[in-house]
């Protein structure tokens, strides 16, 4: 198992005072993929991650880091950027990537110099020496992101990267991301941006309410839905009527419903023997907001397109 | 983690904490203090000198025949040899006139003459009246001097009242020995509780840093907390001993410049001086690791510095209360108090390093080094599991009984 899987999460519990965060999280990152754990603030998901990172014990369950039941064992493969960003503010920006590479085992000297050839190799080089309290928030979560990965991990977590970035800096993230996957490492990554998980994720965990609501391909959860039919004719009535679904929604001329499980065919044909007049007709695949509604229901999703407040 | 593991990222720890101390500026105030109050001591040391030089003694005015006034002052004149320091009443003589208690009155109320008090009445009806303490020294030292006067007066042979006595000098006594080296067990006591007093209480903020600034979240996800709390002990040890350096060179210093005689005139302790710095040195380091380990711990479960700062009155308290408990024992190293204080860990460097001065056996040192550091590691041990559950919430649920309350 260990072997297929970078983590492992089975049936873990987490109870704060009266308040269950999570309750029977599952779930297993395939080594090499690019993971996505997504749900509305709240959800569970910082917890789930301290959790497989052994911050925090679980009250119940168990969990693998790279093979190891205590993933303290793992820390000098695993690369982690805390949804709480933190640096020490009086130090050097190249100091604060090598100490937190010699945390996970870099020596100091070999840390000092990845740092310097980070910094220089996207164009930082003027942020060298310069203390992280000089640094705006943006900047100091992109040292602190460098100081993630400056040892080279197999396993890289980042609690919700995207928020407090700008479009560019975003963009760029995903291209680091995609990169440190291309040389061989494992990605997780939690979200409530479903965006982000659906341009970058193999696999996806939805959690909702501290339960994994879906645990497989991106394109699996896509799969629990039909393909939506967008149709608009000319004839309003006819016989071809009833090749549409019963629960077809209508509005004017246009109609709009999923496509049936016997394909497209026989609704085409329908279309035509019946004088229909195919004006438009479209047949979507579902995207991951509509399977996340789906799957994790409608009042999850309402949670996600929230603001997000910076819990105090 | 092996033990190695540990310890290495203890070590990566400690040395980020060490240079965010040392290689700041507020080190030079922290290195600066302690000076300070030296420096001043020497300084209005110097001046208390000159102002006791120009002062002249107390002195009572005495109202009498010439022939009196001289016996008097031969019979202070005997006592002088017990001076030592504080120089005996000084008398001087007033011609008596005719209205003698206005004379008395007078004198009294004079204030450019400083007396203490008025002797009148010669030595036949002899009459003190001053603003002194009844049973103080001056009035003692008058009623001798009276007292000695009148003996010679009435003719009783001064010069010989018998054969004196004849005195043999032995280099030290057993018994004043045991008492000197007290005085060098209560030295050694105080030195390192005022040392740790001074030094350890800044462990108690060491954890506020990376709780404000999340950086907590980052340490923990990378080492273990037992690390954390290693490395931010012994880098806090670091510091001190580097302080303690650069003040024992300046004490050093001072010391070589102005004292004729410094330590040299405390008595050797009982397993000689080499051994008692050394040992001094080792049970410092134990106290602080023993008593920081502790202050960590509380800290840590503090969330504001604030909260540090109301504590910091209450544990410096207990800090003098085990020091106390260690001082109880001194002067009888065999005591059920003593041994008390030397095997409860917090006190044990105190009573030890007492034990050092008092008795030569080497052997309890090793033992209580060893006792002293094992309980380092169980404090470490259990104040990193409290961080663990009660701040970084792992394990079962687990909060302080006051933390229930609030939760309410």
């Amino acid at each position: 198992m260990s072997a297929n899987y970078a983590a492992t999460a089975t049936d873990i519990y987490k109870t704060f005072g009266d308040t269950m965060a999570v309750a029977g999280v599952s779930l297993a990152v395939p080594a090499g993929s690019i993971y996505g754990i997504l749900g509305p603030n709240g959800a569970g998901k910082t917890t789930t991650i301290r959790m497989l990172l052994g911050i925090i014990d679980p009250d119940k369950g168990s969990r693998q880091l790279l093979g190891h039941e205590r993933p303290l064992e793992a820390a000098h493969e695993v690369g982690y950027l805390p949804e709480e960003r933190g640096l020490y503010p009086a130090m050097a920006c190249e100091e604060a990537i090598a100490f937190m590479g010699a945390l996970r085992g870099l020596p100091i000297k070999e840390g000092r110099a990845r740092a310097i050839e980070l910094l220089h190799g996207r164009g930082l080089g003027d942020w060298i020496g310069k203390p992280i309290r000089t640094l705006s928030k943006g900047m100091a979560q992109t040292v602190q992101l460098l100081g993630t990965i400056v040892h080279e991990p197999k396993l890289i977590v980042l609690d919700e990267p995207f928020s407090g970035l700008d479009a560019i800096n975003q963009a760029k993230l995903e291209e680091l991301i995609r990169a440190e996957a291309a040389a061989g490492a494992t990605v997780i990554f939690s979200t409530h941006v479903i965006a982000h998980a659906e341009r970058l994720c193999e696999r996806v965990a939805i959690i909702a309410a501290g339960k994994v609501a879906f645990d497989g391909a991106v394109d699996e959860a896509r799969g629990r839905l039909r393909p939506i039919v967008h149709l608009r004719t000319r004839a309003d009535d006819g016989p071809w009527r009833s090749a549409l679904p019963g629960d077809a929604r209508r509005s004017g001329r246009e109609w709009k419903f999923e496509l049936p499980e016997v394909g497209p065919e026989p609704l085409l044909r329908a279309l035509l023997d019946g004088g229909a007049g195919i004006e438009t007709l479209s047949i979507e695949r579902p995207g991951l907001h509509d399977a996340f509604v789906a799957i994790a229901g409608e009042a999850a999703a309402k949670k996600m397109d929230e603001p997000v407040e910076v819990a105090a | 983690m092996t033990i190695r593991e540990t310890i290495g990222a203890a070590y990566v720890i400690g040395r980020r904490d060490f240079h965010a101390t040392v290689f700041s500026k507020t080190f030079l105030m922290f290195l600066l203090g302690p000076l300070l109050p030296l420096l001043f001591g020497f300084l209005f040391g110097g001046i208390g000198a000159q102002a006791e030089r120009n002062e002249t003694p107390p002195t009572v005015a005495v109202i009498s025949s010439g022939a009196d006034f001289a016996l008097l002052d031969k019979a202070r004149t005997r006592f002088i040899p017990l001076e030592e320091g504080r120089p005996l009443v000084a008398l001087r003589a007033v011609a008596p006139e005719a209205n003698v208690a206005a004379q008395r009155d007078q004198l009294l109320k004079a204030e450019e003459e400083k007396l203490l008090g008025v002797l009148e009445g010669g030595l036949k009806a002899p009459h003190f009246t001053g603003a002194v303490n009844a049973d103080g020294r001056t009035v003692k030292q008058i009623a001798l001097f009276v007292d000695e006067a009148q003996l010679m007066a009435s003719g009783a042979p001064t010069a010989s009242r018998g054969p004196p006595v004849r005195i043999s000098l032995t280099d030290q006594s057993g018994g004043s020995l045991a008492s000197a080296r007290e005085i060098t067990a209560r030295a050694g006591q105080f030195l390192i509780f005022f040392l740790t007093v001074f030094l350890a209480g800044m462990l108690l903020s060491q954890l506020i840093e990376e709780k404000s600034n999340k950086v907590i979240e980052v340490l923990a996800a990378a080492v273990p907390v037992d690390s954390i709390f290693i490395g931010k002990l012994f880098a806090m040890l670091a510091m001190s001993l580097v302080g303690i350096a650069v003040w024992l060179t300046a004490g050093a210093i001072g010391a070589a410049l102005f004292l004729e005689q410094g330590l040299g005139s405390l008595p050797p302790p009982a397993v000689g001086w080499p051994a008692f710095i050394a040992l001094g040195f080792l049970y410092f380091t134990t106290n602080y690791l023993l008593i920081g380990a502790v202050f960590l711990g509380i800290g840590s479960q503090a969330s504001t510095v604030r909260e540090v700062q109301t504590l910091s009155m209450p544990v410096t308290m207990a800090q003098v209360l085990l020091f106390g408990f260690a001082v109880l024992g001194v002067g009888q190293p065999s005591s059920a108090e003593a041994i008390g204080a030397a095997v409860f860990p917090l006190s044990s460097a105190y009573a030890m390093i007492a034990r050092a001065a008092e008795q030569a056996a080497i052997w309890p040192h090793i033992a209580a080094l060893a006792w002293q550091i094992l309980w380092v590691i169980l404090i470490l041990r259990v104040s990193a599991r409290l961080f663990r559950r009660s701040v970084l919430k792992s394990g079962p649920a687990f909060r302080w009984p006051w933390q229930r309350k609030a939760a309410l």
